[in-house]
């Protein structure tokens, strides 16, 4: 997405966080001039390298793109010199189409992705620690962290002891697709790995863009309120699993789990639902069985 | 805020196909639950245009209503809200309009 008018972040950046390699996500398109992508629609026409790090430059216009003109009686042109040009794309197909990608570069590798959302605070960082901490040794976890700024969460999940890339989105509000696709290689994760995204925390922005993950994994926790799933349906929608966290705290605070599950079940009756404390561990086990199992599924699917 | 990102969707596809012809109009069709606002599109559109092929163009937009099929008593509704539920109180049903986010169409100057 473009830098320069802030969509996709100023200065949107990704850091290896083992080796200290920066890399700035490149800006898609210039703002300056007339003409809008002419680097990549310029007298020289570039051949496809849809794998080279500029691959989301050049012309591809995604798996929906089927533009056709009509001159003349068939299109009906409001006036003399109009020509209408009927595009029919989803304006997320360039994002969909790197998503695609993704996936089946994760499923090649029987690698299980997942995609983290919350709000901000809810606690997917400490959860992460938490399985990096208990699951070392028996799952090959690795983890892209995505916030607006800082390399601090990077930094949390390092010390617990995984591989982490640090994506900092700028003024972005959520990931892309193109981000993990930028995150992946340096991140390096080997065959058979789960890679957790943890997305920035927003439960809006990230319904909408797909990353490639096999599942979403979508928290909240009992500090935040019963509505929450009502509140932001598109997202509790989305979820593959819901995650409702903090429960350590229930006898401290007027909070219906009752009612946070019957909330979870309106918008998305097939989710599963599960109830965890990253401090004590509680229902931590849930967690860990659930992800064996996708992963299990994932090594199963990449050849079906 | 991510309508920010969606008209930047927007702006790039309309500019690849217009390839340096000037855009007089885009018209993008917006799904009732498509998660996105079409007022916050309307907002940044000639921001994000400014500076290329459709810097001058109007943008139309088609709101979509969201429609279902219930799978219990067969009937069509409209869902106004991803809270809307079937009026015979069925939970179980299948969206048929209202999510889409498409470009349509652009009406571009002649080529030479």
């Amino acid at each position: 997405m473009c830098t320069n008018c802030g969509c996709q972040g100023d200065k949107a950046t990704v850091v290896d966080l083992q080796t200290g390699d920066t890399a700035a996500i490149p800006v898609l398109h210039q703002h300056e001039g007339d003409v809008l992508h002419s680097h990549s629609h310029g007298s020289h026409h570039h051949a496809d390298n849809y794998d080279g790090p500029n691959h989301h430059a050049h012309d591809h216009h995604g798996p929906h793109h089927h533009a056709h003109e009509h001159h003349g009686p068939h299109g009906a042109p409001p006036s003399a010199g109009v020509t209408i040009v009927d595009m029919e794309t989803r304006i997320l197909a360039k994002n969909d189409a790197l998503a695609a990608k993704n996936r089946a570069w994760f499923a090649g590798r029987e690698i299980l992705a997942l995609n983290l959302v919350s709000s901000p605070g809810a606690g997917k960082t400490t959860l992460l620690e938490r399985t990096i901490r208990d699951l070392a040794g028996e799952l090959p976890l690795y983890v892209i962290e995505g916030d607006q700024a800082t390399a601090k969460d990077g930094e949390r999940i390092r010390s617990a002891g995984a591989s982490v890339v640090q994506v900092n989105t700028g003024t972005g509000c959520h990931l892309n697709a193109d981000m993990v696709a930028r995150a992946v290689p340096m991140l390096k994760p080997g065959s058979g790995a789960v890679v957790l995204i943890e997305n920035v925390g927003n439960l809006v922005c990230p319904a909408l863009f797909d990353l490639g993950e096999r599942a979403k994994v979508v928290m909240f926790s009992v500090t935040e309120g019963e509505d929450k799933p009502l509140k932001y349906p598109y997202m509790f929608r989305a979820a593959t699993i819901v995650i409702l966290g903090k429960v350590d705290l229930l006898p401290h605070l007027d909070f219906s789990v009752a009612e946070a599950i019957a909330n979870v079940r309106r918008v998305n009756p097939e989710a599963k639902i599960l109830q965890i404390s990253s401090q004590t561990g509680e229902g931590t086990a849930g967690w860990y069985d659930w992800l064996r199992s996708e992963l299990s599924s994932a090594r199963q699917s990449a050849f079906g | 805020m991510h309508e920010l990102s969606i008209t930047c969707s927007i702006v790039e596809l309309v500019a690849e196909t217009a390839k340096g012809r000037k855009v007089h109009r885009v018209t993008v069709e917006i799904g009732q639950l498509s998660g996105v606002v079409s007022d916050s599109i309307a907002f940044w559109f000639p921001e994000v245009a400014r500076g290329t092929e459709a810097a001058e163009a109007s943008l139309e937009i088609r709101e979509v209503a969201a429609l279902a099929r219930c799978e219990t008593c067969g009937s069509e509704f409209p869902t106004p809200s991803m809270l809307s539920v079937c009026p015979c109180g069925s939970y179980q049903f299948r969206r048929l309009k209202g999510e889409e986010l498409n470009v349509k169409s652009i009406e571009l100057e002649e080529a030479l």
